[in-house]
């Protein structure tokens, strides 16, 4: 979102997925959207169909870069290194749009001498990608006449991940692939309303319409319409929170709908700190391993079958949930609680429908003014902005970028000279591995939701390496290993997985009761995004049963 | 084509198509080249029953129940897949196309099993359908169905071979290809690759094929067990469309509710998500507010 908002001032995806059906090039990138968001890949399929090309860039030989017409197999967290290279090699072919870096953009110098020491060769050793891939997918990007570029967590979950977006955004500036049908760049969400929360203001810095906390004439209006004076300074991000907590300056937490115990890195380190808060509050639909932590628990009813509302899409789509069954008894609305607990500490707030709140928010935000309830329902879902009760903009953004009239293009959206930098979990002779993390196709998050069925896809967590590093280790399939890094150690089964390459472990967050992966992560991360390194950790790997236990 | 929104100012548009006029039932219509016959009479209200058609899939072609006349014609036409031409005729109700829909009425109906096929029962009355005409010792593809994993049931005793869970599965959709057919002739028969159970096949358990069966052979598990106890009642059921838990994509899913427990999930083949497409998680990731 940071990425987004630094190049274009919106954070959205500029593209909608029915424009990825009709493009020519698709690069997905740290994206392993098969099984992380299958049906958005229906419309990556679609466009192979039509005969698009695919490159998937990725540590991992990944189910998605199985589709790919090549796979650009990277070290992990080298991202920015690729990015510079190929930014470099378009420039050195001629290849950028001079017109539109020219008319829509500024800072191509310092981004031209940014990228200048990343030849192919460079960046082949950095990143482990041959020179003749680079330039493969170099030269597929910029010579197509439309183009997408997508990516999800394995951009972001970075010490670096908001760079990382600038870069690739880059790319998409340098080529003029943006702001045009068929041609843009998208973050894939990877939670039904990660993009409505935050255009709802649910961001430390950011007040409801996305408008920034620090912007006097943004918060003079909603003071206006609250009756109130929102505090002129950004509050915390999850990250910096547990460092007051650290602190002992933050001393009672509210957690809604989240497990933190089991999500965070460097989770061995997590749980002491919510013990010692004075008071904690977890509103859940579950007696999730942070709510048993809690002084108190609020019952929550499920906001996506159980309560009304709306939520926003990866492509910028609000829509409609709606109330299909009764919650368990005792268990209430997100809405009903906040307001109950807003008139027990005080204050004069009515009890409000989901649409009276929505209305409320329309007030405010004029890309969403459009969204009537009746507007949602007649579309079937309304892509920001939506400024209109009864018409529909087009489906991307930034449109302004082409306009022929200076005036009429607004902000030029910058490039980023952006410096690549290693992982800060760095290996060396006692972690020599890397352990990078991800999801699977039948799970989700910390399996709180999904971890209620079960499918014939599921094998078991375990711990996936490639089988020349096992064999190094004397290592066969099930076997039980240690994992350390240079937080903690887990043991679980071993699983020999071809599309790993030599030095990658791979392992998914989904099931930290059995394999709590999180004990290994760093709790390191990207200062502006709070975002921590979860894709890569230093590990050594040991077998840890005494006997070979070929199973 | 893809649905990009054509309102919007700006926005991408197909190429225009020719205005094509032609006659059906009697009736003057204006179509657009490339519509279809069958697209043409639902728009017209003219009710022409189909089986194997799926309206998120391109058409079969293959049970032969949407056959119309089209003067000039030798043979009946399917309507599913024949596109409208300047000037065409079309009878969708006449003595050909009922005779022809009842003998395909009685084939299916003698060697299959539509007892979950909606509207059969309707229509076999409507065309005089008497599938039991052929004597107690036809063929059938009558055999036990196939449950071998806690998702869903294949029931091939209920399958008219319409191919579109093959298509759904393979390159239409879903690109899993863990779907195709199997032997020839009668014994031609839907199967995983080599006759496999299904866990040890590709199929990653989307569920798509369920969505575009039109006879019930493929099956939730919930639903099956319902309809084996004799709970399953459509009539006590509510259908409420929200947006999916997982992930950013926003697919909607139909929530069919009976006393207040999710028994089946759909997504509406209309949607510009999903065109009635799901993955595992939302098709059957429902259980954790049972």
């Amino acid at each position: 979102m940071i990425g987004l908002i630094t190049a274009f001032g919106a954070s959205g995806g500029t593209s909608s997925y029915a424009e990825v059906e009709n493009t020519d090039v698709i690069v997905l990138w740290g994206s392993n959207a098969r099984e992380a968001h299958p049906i958005f890949f229906h419309h990556v399929l679609k466009a192979l169909h039509r005969g698009a090309r695919l490159y998937v860039v990725d540590p991992r030989r990944t189910p998605t870069a199985r589709f790919a017409d090549r796979w650009i197999g990277l070290n992990v967290g080298t991202d920015i290194a690729l990015a510079h290279a190929v930014g470099r090699e378009i420039i050195a072919s001629g290849l950028h749009h001079s017109e539109f870096v020219a008319n829509a953009t500024q800072g191509f110098e310092e981004y031209r001498a940014c990228v200048e020491p990343w030849t192919l060769e460079r960046a082949e050793q950095v990143t482990g990608v041959p020179a003749e891939a680079i330039r493969e997918l170099t030269h597929a990007y910029a010579t197509a006449a439309h183009a997408q570029l997508g990516w999800t967590l394995g951009i972001t979950e970075h010490i670096t991940g908001v760079d990382n977006v600038l870069a690739l955004i880059n790319l998409s500036i340098l080529t003029g692939h943006v702001g045009r049908p068929y041609s843009g760049v998208q973050p894939l969400r990877g939670q039904n309303n990660v993009q409505g929360g935050g255009d709802m203001g649910a961001l430390p810095n950011r007040l409801p319409g996305f408008r920034d906390v620090e912007d006097t004439e943004a918060r003079a209006r909603l003071d206006r319409v609250w009756g109130t004076s929102i505090p002129p300074r950004n509050g915390m991000h999850l990250t910096s929170m547990f460092e007051a907590m650290e602190r002992k300056e933050l001393r009672a937490v509210y957690v809604v709908g989240e497990n933190p115990a089991q999500s965070e890195p460097n989770s061995g380190h997590v749980v002491p700190l919510l013990e010692g808060l004075d008071h904690l509050v977890v509103q859940d639909l579950f007696l999730t391993r942070t709510a048993q932590l809690a002084d108190v628990v609020l019952p929550a009813s499920a906001a996506w079958c159980e309560s009304e509302g709306t939520v926003t899409n990866s492509e910028r789509r609000v829509q409609r949930v709606r109330k299909a069954v009764e919650p368990p008894s005792g268990a209430r609305d997100d809405i009903d609680i906040i307001t109950a607990l807003a008139q027990a500490l005080g204050a004069d707030w009515p009890d409000q429908t989901a649409q009276q709140v929505w209305d409320e928010l329309r007030s405010v935000s004029p890309d969403h003014f459009g969204m009537t309830y009746e507007h949602l329902e007649a579309a079937g879902g309304l892509q920001w902005p939506c400024p209109s009760t009864d018409r529909e903009e087009v489906p991307y953004l930034h449109a302004r970028l082409w306009a022929a009239e200076p005036a009429d293009r607004g902000r030029p959206a910058p490039f980023s000279s952006v410096e690549w930098k290693p992982p800060l979990d760095a290996l060396d002779a006692d972690f020599p591995l890397r352990l990078t993390t991800g999801r699977r196709l039948d799970s989700y998050n910390t399996g709180v939701q999904s971890g209620a069925f079960s499918t014939p896809l599921d094998a078991g967590e375990t711990v996936d390496m490639n089988p020349d590093d096992a064999s190094a280790h004397a290592l066969a399939e099930g076997d039980r290993v240690r994992v350390s890094s240079r937080r903690g150690s887990i043991e679980g089964p071993v699983h020999l997985d071809p599309s790993l390459r030599p030095g990658l472990v791979f392992m998914s967050i989904h099931a930290p009761d059995v394999l709590d992966v999180n004990v290994l992560v760093s709790e390191a991360s990207d200062p502006r995004s709070g975002v921590a390194e979860f894709k890569a950790t230093a590990v050594r790997v040991e077998r840890a049963d005494p006997v070979p236990s070929h199973t | 084509m893809s649905d990009v929104r054509t309102s919007a100012p700006g926005t991408p548009v197909a190429p225009p198509r020719r205005k094509v006029t032609l006659t059906v039932d009697g009736t003057e219509t204006v179509a657009r080249e490339g519509d279809t016959i069958l697209s043409v009479c639902r728009s017209l209200g003219i009710d022409v029953p189909t089986l194997c058609y799926g309206d998120t899939l391109e058409p079969a072609n293959a049970c032969r129940l949407c056959m119309v006349e089209v003067e000039g014609a030798r043979v009946l036409v399917p309507s599913c897949s024949r596109e409208v031409e300047p000037d065409m005729n079309v009878t969708t109700d006449s003595a050909r196309t009922r005779h022809a829909r009842r003998m395909v009425l009685e084939l299916l109906g003698s060697s299959v099993d539509l007892s979950t096929t909606p509207r059969v029962e309707a229509w076999m009355a409507e065309f005089g359908a008497d599938p039991t005409r052929f004597g107690a010792d036809v063929a059938t593809v009558a055999q036990p169905a196939k449950v071998d994993n806690n998702l869903y049931v294949r029931d091939y005793a209920k399958c008219i071979l319409c191919y579109q869970c093959v298509d759904a599965c393979g390159e239409q959709f879903q690109n899993t290809f863990a779907i195709s057919v199997a032997g020839r002739g009668f014994d031609a028969r839907i199967a995983v690759e080599f006759d496999a159970a299904l866990p040890d096949s590709a199929c990653v358990y989307c569920g798509n094929c369920i969505a575009v069966c039109p006879t019930g052979a493929l099956m939730p598990s919930t639903e099956f067990d319902m309809r084996a106890d004799g709970t399953w009642d459509v009539s006590r059921q509510s259908e409420t469309t929200t947006v999916c838990p997982y992930c950013g994509v926003g697919c909607n899913l139909t929530l069919h509710v009976q006393d207040n427990r999710i028994v089946k999930v759909t997504s509406p083949n209309d949607h510009s998500i999903t065109s009635g497409n799901l993955c595992v998680k939302g098709r059957f990731g429902f259980t954790h507010v049972q």
